[in-house]
């Protein structure tokens, strides 16, 4: 426990509030949704709405990396997201109720194959440039391994760090792999599996047991 | 012209001030009903007294500075480390029990831009000398009284056993190392973790379903009952101290708006048994917390049990305004 947060004013009365994550893990979050009885149909259009009403459930759509703050807040009771995020937040306060089994990555280390640049700073230099947009998993990382890394934060595509020569190697989250491959990188060293989880607001899990613990059992029985 | 302040510090300006005050001058009151008397202890102290209290990982000082003769200093994080000095002290011949309240600021690091404050205000209450069930259950029904005095009649407070998941896996059999881990999963609410952890154990099945089971479980009475169904005598025992307390709540009639809470532990170091936290619907944060820390006394020179809890008075204050306009919502 650090310092206290100065807490967002939000109402927990109505429906429970479902923080969902546009991008990689959207289709299949809404499948998921869809597998337990969560009509999903007006997500699916093409509305720019942000907030959805779907029965007893208040969707709400967002980054996958905002997701933890909307939930610690308890602007949101519920949340999915990746373990990636989860894992680059987890300084934050939160319940994580439930592996959801899909959307699996890994979280690696890659370095351009075949070239030893990484390995040659890291025995000469003492430390190797990692260029990320995971920079506490990246540092997190070293550190547990007990070797030195020189972390840079990007923000767009971090493959473009090693070709350029921005960095040495990347931390980030591979899938199949393939756009590592593409742009001459491989794999070095698994950081950490990741998949698609449930969180919730401290509050709420205390305040709304019931309800959100039949949603728990709802969506962990199709997983 | 502005001159920067301190991150996580700010003004308090005069309409806010008046109602922080009158907020405390409530909660004094109340606490003084129950017999409580308020003390004051320095901001800062010497950091090697308040490291007395050992690994409080939890609340580590915010700020240390030299003093002029070269002496290491440091901001109180929490008020309870401070009283229990005092207590060793000030009160070393007293007969127990003692009662004290405070309405004081307390410090802790602020991690940058989250919004979060390092210097805030906290009421709060220890009871000193006092064992369990009997004291957790008299310090459970000063808090309730204060959050009704606050206007927070909805506030539910979360009461859990610090030793409870502990002792589940030493009786079922789970090494040092692994409860360790286990336990540093469950104080992190990572519940996914937990399991995962918990099904690599060398265990059978129905010890594997307890371990996971038993961390989700929370609400009323039939808390205890069905954790005994699912445990047997392992549970049991585990549950035993709660289930003692709560009978105590329901002696007094206050055991309604206390949930019951098998997988609450919280992150500071100190506590032993019963543990605290304070809900209110209008907020997403914990409004303060508490427990039983029976050792703590010990590390200062005077073996006495104690509990006690703490309110964040901001945000009990803005739960109190989040209550008012609902009320007026609702009228409307």
């Amino acid at each position: 426990m650090s310092g206290v947060a100065r807490p967002t004013r939000a109402l927990r009365e109505g429906p429970l509030r479902l923080a969902l994550p546009r991008g990689a893990l959207f289709e299949s979050t809404l499948d998921r949704l869809d597998a337990v009885g969560v009509d999903t149909s007006e997500l699916r259009s093409d509305s720019r709405s942000l907030v959805f009403e779907s029965g007893d459930l208040m969707l709400v759509t967002m980054r996958p990396s905002d997701v933890p703050t909307y939930v610690e807040a308890g602007a949101a009771d519920l949340g999915i997201t990746g373990k990636d995020v989860l894992m680059e937040q987890s300084d934050r306060a939160f319940y994580e109720l439930l592996d959801l089994g899909y959307g699996g990555c890994r979280m690696v280390l890659a370095a351009p194959a075949g070239d030893q640049h990484a390995e040659e700073h890291e025995r000469r230099l003492g430390a190797v440039r990692i260029a990320t947009k995971y920079p506490r998993i990246a540092e997190r990382f070293f550190e547990d391994t007990g070797r030195r890394a020189e972390v840079i934060e990007v923000k767009g595509s971090v493959e473009l760090a090693p070709i350029s020569g921005l960095a040495d190697a990347i931390v980030d989250l591979v899938d199949t792999g393939r756009t590592l491959r593409e742009n001459g990188l491989e794999v070095r060293e698994e950081i950490a599996p990741s998949t698609a989880r449930l969180i919730a607001n401290r509050v709420a899990h205390k305040l709304r047991a019931a309800e959100i613990d039949d949603l728990v059992g709802r969506l962990g029985e199709v997983s | 012209m502005t001159h920067p302040i301190p991150p996580g510090t700010r003004d308090i300006l005069p309409d806010e001030m008046r109602e922080l005050r009158a907020l405390q001058g409530r909660l004094a009151a109340v606490f003084e009903r129950f017999g409580y008397g308020e003390v004051a202890t320095p901001t800062v102290e010497y950091d090697a007294v308040l490291a007395r209290a050992g690994d409080v990982s939890g609340a580590p000082a915010a700020h240390r500075f030299f003093g002029g003769g070269g002496e290491l200093l440091a901001m109180r994080a929490d008020m309870t480390v401070p009283i229990a000095r005092l207590v060793a002290n000030r009160y070393a011949a007293s007969e127990p029990p003692l009662r004290f309240f405070y309405n004081a600021r307390a410090y802790r690091e602020v991690r940058p831009q989250r919004g979060q404050m390092g210097e805030f205000f906290q009421a709060g209450v220890e009871l000193v000398g006092s064992n369990a069930p009997d004291g957790t259950v008299e310090v459970i029904e000063v808090l309730s009284a204060a959050l009704d005095e606050a206007g927070l009649g909805r506030a539910v407070i979360g009461l859990g056993d610090a030793s409870l998941y502990r002792r589940l896996l030493e009786d079922v059999g789970v090494g040092d190392d692994a409860r360790a881990e286990i336990l540093e999963l469950l104080a992190g609410r990572d519940l996914v973790g937990l399991e995962a952890a918990a099904s690599s154990l060398d265990l059978g099945e129905a010890e594997r379903e307890l371990l996971t089971a038993i961390p989700r479980m929370r609400g009323g009475a039939d808390v205890l009952e069905r954790a005994r169904d699912l445990g047997g005598d392992v549970t049991r025992r585990a549950v035993s101290g709660l289930a003692e307390t709560y009978d105590g709540l329901a002696e007094r009639g206050i055991a309604d708006r206390v949930s019951l809470d098998l997988g609450l532990l919280r992150d500071l170091g100190y506590y032993t048994g019963a543990i605290l936290e304070v809900y209110d619907p209008a907020l997403g944060h914990v409004l303060g917390g508490g427990g039983r820390y029976d050792e703590l006394m010990g590390r200062f020179g005077r073996h006495l049990p104690a509990v006690g809890f703490a309110l964040y008075l901001e945000r009990v204050h803005i739960a109190q305004a989040e209550e008012e306009r609902l009320n007026e919502e609702g009228r409307r």
